[in-house]
């Protein structure tokens, strides 16, 4: 040990707040570079584009000049033409055609079908040869949402991910009626998470009590009822719920036989919003009974016995005495539920059917089968504020550091 | 004032309620346990079984699971991928801990939130997130790659146990042994994490079992190489629907008992 020389030669040693820093640090770094920077790389994503921009940039730099009213002069057809060429070229064009047709669709194939032509064209006048071979080039929109999607950098896909959009104008309007899609979707997340919330803290407060106040190894006994579900695989319970609610499942035979529904008329619990609502319930149900009974375990049990003993009733011995003093339990079990509920993906996806899909499934949908990646980052932007927000919640409420585990 | 025999409805409405609610936790997952020995391949129970006809039982999934190649490639993937997770986790939380208990660390708080928020951040988020920028480090569709995820994924359960652990830690033992001039890495490791070891053996668990459950993940991230046992229940439940995937689930749930009984016992360990 080389702490006595150390101190002879008056070296100071790091103060305790350094200290700690250089253990946490580590940790923050890895973090930062497997997390935080996906999660940033993601923000980015859903306000910068630069597919388009790269590759028609001389189009793009003369459209600026442009007044949108009017078809554009020769010279932006004559840029466009040899862009697009080059393009194709490249293997780019399908990427930047894709971008331009999320903008205005049926640019996709104007764009693809002009490109594969253009080899065939020697010499201008441009303008006439491509409305020759695509009519979309002589009208003003198709320029227009050429020189939108051309945007570095655009707010346009958080417009669309709350069912907004500019129109040519460039003030901001919603979406005609039947492509509104996003904001339902968020409602419906925001409603089924405050059910889900609220069903959980009904039937979750009164089993944490009887589990607070129970003897010790009673209580330790229900206790592992609760979280014996808390460490089962998400998997296995999504599948335990297929098993029991499917047409043919557990639940329907059993009346089915007991006679309370005919044959014909099996009930439709899963594959649609009942599905997803009685797995999230019980997915999430021990994240409301353990802070609740770790509050309530603290609570001496002769308060209520005195306030009764003075008369109170039952109902006031609970509403005056005991709820109270459970409200840190309550607030700590709902804003966690409710956080991971407005998250929630795997339940949804496989027993929500079509009717029980919340946000996130949309993110996924829009990442694996859409591809439309910046609008999953624009959603997911939206959503991961929402999260941050309810965090720093918690944090004020609760207490970050208060948090447990099972 | 109400009578004792309406309190004696009234508690015992309690408990009936009570009753309904811990079987609504526990039914569904016993409910598989019976249907994994389905002898048909059916996902409910047969007359046959009903009448405990022992034709209509039988051990045919579970056979049929551990001859799979896929099944056995998948927990190989997931032991791999889940230990290593783990490891990596479990020291850096353990180490980020023993800083944030420390009062003197400065912005503790922030940094608190900072290391919890990948246990909060909606996983389809983290999912797309690390999708995107493990490609461009040419991460994805490797083994590194999930394992780095699902180790981001797992310290905040490190975080949050060890902290809770070191909050009953009585730092004047560390001083003693100081004073007798034990150097901060012979503290620690002679006697802060022998004290603290229920904690971090709780902490590595949770973060295994997260990494043993993730599925978003390995959805968006990993290749057929990398397919883990809750990615291919996934594929299991949306495609081809088995009762091999029962067999798969009872396995699960007797893994998740054990992770639990050793947490509680690890935990009463460290209460007394």
């Amino acid at each position: 040990m080389n702490v006595v020389p150390e101190q002879k030669t008056g070296r100071t040693r790091p103060g305790p707040g350094l200290r700690a820093a250089l253990l946490v640090l580590p940790l923050l770094v890895f973090i930062g570079v497997t997390f935080l920077a996906p999660l940033a790389n993601m923000l980015v994503r859903s306000v910068h584009d630069p597919v388009v921009a790269d590759a028609l940039p001389g189009t793009l730099e003369k459209l600026r000049d442009w007044d949108g009213r009017n078809l554009p002069d020769e010279a932006i057809y004559e840029a466009l033409a040899g862009e697009l060429l080059k393009s194709r070229e490249d293997r780019t064009l399908g990427q930047v055609a894709t971008r331009i047709n999320r903008v205005q669709s049926g640019l996709r194939s104007a764009l693809t079908r002009t490109a594969r032509r253009l080899g065939n064209v020697e010499d201008g006048p441009w303008r006439e040869a491509m409305t020759g071979i695509h009519a979309a080039w002589g009208e003003t929109g198709t320029w227009l949402a050429l020189r939108e999607a051309g945007d570095r950098y655009t707010t346009r896909h958080y417009l669309n991910a709350l069912d907004l959009q500019r129109d040519p104008g460039g003030s901001i309007v919603r979406q005609p009626e039947d492509r509104r899609i996003y904001l339902i979707l968020f409602w419906r997340t925001l409603l089924v998470s405050l059910g889900v919330t609220t069903l959980c803290l009904l039937i979750g407060y009164p089993v944490a009590r009887l589990i607070a106040h129970a003897p010790p190894r009673r209580a330790y006994l229900l206790l592992i009822l609760v979280l014996v579900p808390f460490w089962t695989s998400l998997l296995v319970r999504t599948t335990s719920w297929i098993v029991l609610l499917q047409n043919q499942g557990v639940l329907n035979d059993m009346f089915v036989f007991l006679g309370v529904i005919g044959d014909d008329g099996r009930l439709a619990m899963i594959y649609n919003m009942t599905g997803t609502f009685v797995a999230m319930t019980h997915v999430l149900l021990p994240f409301m009974v353990l802070p609740l009974y770790s509050v309530m375990s603290a609570i001496p049990r002769v308060q209520t016995s005195a306030a009764e003993s003075l008369g109170a009733t039952a109902w006031q011995s609970f509403w005056r005495v005991y709820w109270p003093q459970t409200l840190p339990g309550v607030g700590a079990g709902c804003l966690l539920v409710f956080i991971l509920a407005i998250g929630y993906y795997i339940t949804p996806a496989l027993v929500g059917g079509s009717t029980g899909q919340l946000i996130s499934n949309m993110i996924a949908f829009h990442m694996q089968s859409s591809l439309n990646w910046s609008l999953a980052a624009a959603l997911g932007g939206i959503l991961l504020v929402c999260v941050a927000g309810l965090y720093v919640l918690y944090d004020r409420v609760v207490g970050i550091e208060r948090m447990r585990l099972g | 004032m109400t009578t004792t025999a309406e309190q004696g409805f009234w508690h015992i409405a309690y408990l009936g309620f009570c009753a309904l609610v811990f079987a609504f936790l526990i039914a569904p997952i016993l409910v598989i346990v019976p249907l994994s020995f389905n002898a048909e391949p059916y996902f409910t129970f047969t007359e046959g079984m009903l009448r405990l006809d022992a034709d209509a039982w039988s051990l045919r999934w579970y056979r049929q699971v551990v001859e799979d190649e896929e099944w056995s490639r998948a927990l190989a993937n997931s032991l791999l991928i889940g230990v290593s997770a783990t490891v990596l986790a479990t020291a850096l939380g353990t180490l980020a801990a023993l800083g944030l208990s420390n009062p003197a660390m400065p912005a503790r708080r922030f940094a608190t939130g900072l290391l919890i928020s990948p246990m909060v951040t909606p996983v389809i988020i983290s999912a797309a997130g690390m999708f995107f920028f493990y490609s461009e480090l040419g991460l994805a569709q490797t083994h590194l790659g999930l394992i780095l995820a699902h180790a981001a994924l797992g310290t905040p359960f490190v975080v949050i146990t060890v902290t809770a652990t070191l909050a009953g830690y009585d730092e004047n033992l560390s001083r003693a042994a100081a004073s007798m001039g034990a150097g901060p890495l012979t503290v620690f490791r002679r006697v802060q994490l022998p004290l603290i070891a229920p904690g971090v053996v709780s902490g590595g668990i949770f973060a295994f079992a997260a990494s043993f459950d993730e599925v978003v993940v390995v959805l968006f991230m990993g290749g057929i190489e990398q397919r883990t046992i809750p990615r291919q229940m996934w594929s299991g439940i949306r495609e081809e629907i088995s009762p091999a995937i029962l067999a798969v689930a009872v396995f699960l749930i007797v893994f998740a008992v054990l992770f639990l009984l050793t947490v509680e016992w690890l935990r009463r360990r460290n209460a007394r």
